[in-house]
């Protein structure tokens, strides 16, 4: 038991005496891996989740058969079938843009996890830019979404790839206003320097405009129901993913999930308090809120009808930007009288 | 910097993965080919046109306006961290720019082209 002590700890002298220029991509290399696995692991949840809790919605039971309890064991089994399943690019396709598409589509949702905070030191890099960072890094999977919709050369795909163009234009702007009084009462970018503004009172509370906007964008931002329309499958098929199938369709819907895992992580943070909580550790306090969103944002997806695509314009521009506005002006105001 | 090391490597990290599931699945699947397989998919009929067409986006007027408030949105983070310094005369700068531009979105919204056209 010593020996393994003594080969441990020599281990780790021996990699933290390692130059910083080796020392650094290793460390970030592990935690890109542990970020990974955390997503794949939560992905399988929420995909096996969402199904069951969109059956007690319904009044269904949901997967049942594929492993007991439960059936727990669906989205494995899914998985499997998407890895050994047929690829077929159908004749007249943009092939750069319809093979590059999937990774476009996911590699931005991996990137706003850089930045999370999952507890007080757990935090890949702490960007004192992070707000930005997650605009950006969020804004970006669109294109993807557009090169699969043009690239698949299906008419379907291109109405698709139309409506999430219309969707960015409408939404990108509320969604980055909407976080601005809470910039302004944490004078800080970074989300642990947010975090640690909330010590006293959460931002959901300072900022219920603010929140509402930005719970209403970040739908659409995920392209969920309400506002699912790029993909619409009563009206478009499939919408920008038509043409897909097998893992590369796969990794379109990982990247859906990833998604709205990172946004139910940047919502908590932002305005639940993130990892900080009486009591419990920062790990639990900060899975129990994110999972309060993304159940939230499930129940909205499962209770409304899709909304259309001009009312759906008319609600960013016509209510949502200027409720942005008016919460910029409010919070400077107060920030300035107290 | 060194922050920014690890961003680099989760973009990597992310193009990475995808073309490693997508390796595997060229190992694991099979291949019947089918030129009939090959057609768009158009409900069942027989394909016709191209869909890479000039389409009529009834949008580009929201889009010319998304310009404007994309970029505005850009000068508002910086002025919105710095807001407990620049106090009073900081907060009236950025209320008379917000102004300029919802005059902006005023009139749009008048003219009526905030439609769906």
């Amino acid at each position: 038991m010593a020996a393994l002590a003594d080969t441990w700890q020599a281990l780790l002298d021996w990699y933290f005496a390692l130059p910083t220029a080796i020392l650094v991509p290793i460390a970030g290399l592990l935690k890109v891996l542990a970020v990974f696995g955390w997503i794949v692991i939560n992905v399988l949840i929420l995909i096996w989740l969402e199904r069951k809790f969109s059956g007690r919605l319904q009044s269904r039971l949901g997967p049942m058969r594929v492993g007991r309890p439960h059936g727990w064991a669906q989205t494995l089994a899914d998985t499997i079938k998407l890895l050994v399943k047929e690829d077929i690019i159908p004749r007249g396709v943009d092939r750069w843009l319809y093979v590059i598409a999937p990774a476009v589509v996911f590699t931005p949702a991996l990137l706003v996890w850089a930045v999370v905070p999952f507890t007080k030191n757990w935090i890949v890099s702490d960007l004192n830019v992070a707000l930005i960072y997650v605009a950006a890094a969020g804004s970006l999977a669109v294109l993807g979404i557009f090169m699969s919709g043009w690239g698949s050369n299906n008419k379907w795909s291109l109405l698709g790839a139309m409506r999430a163009a219309a969707q960015i234009i409408s939404y990108e702007v509320p969604s980055v206003l909407s976080l601005m009084g809470v910039v302004m009462i944490a004078g800080s970018l970074s989300l642990q320097g947010i975090v640690a503004a909330q010590h006293r009172v959460w931002f959901i509370f300072l900022q219920p405009l603010g929140f509402i906007i930005y719970l209403i964008s970040t739908m659409a931002e995920l392209n969920r129901t309400p506002f699912d329309l790029t993909e619409a499958e009563s009206e478009l098929v499939a919408g920008f993913n038509t043409e897909y199938s097998g893992l590369r369709w796969a990794f379109f819907f990982l990247g859906e999930y990833a998604n709205l895992l990172a946004a139910s992580a940047i919502a908590a943070t932002v305005f639940l308090g993130g990892w900080s909580g009486p009591f419990l550790p920062g790990i639990v306090w900060f899975v129990l809120k994110t999972y309060f969103f993304v159940i939230l944002i499930m129940w909205i997806k499962w209770t409304m009808p899709r909304i259309r695509i001009d009312q759906m314009m008319e609600v960013g521009w016509k209510f949502l930007i200027p409720a942005a506005l008016v919460n910029i002006a409010i919070t400077g105001l107060v920030l300035l009288v107290v | 910097m060194l922050s920014w090391v690890n961003v680099a490597i989760f973009l990597i990290a992310g193009v990475v993965v995808v073309a490693v599931g997508l390796g595997m699945a060229w190992l694991l699947r099979p291949s019947y080919p089918d030129p009939k397989k090959l057609d768009p998919y158009e409900c069942g009929e027989v394909p016709f046109g191209d869909a890479q067409v000039r389409f009529n986006i009834r949008y580009y007027i929201f889009a010319l306006i998304f310009v404007v408030f994309d970029i505005e949105s850009v000068f508002i983070y910086p002025w919105a961290v710095l807001f407990r310094q620049l106090g009073v005369f900081g907060f009236f700068e950025m209320l008379v720019f917000l102004v300029i531009l919802v005059v902006g979105l005023v009139y749009a919204w008048k003219k009526k082209v905030l439609e769906w056209v």
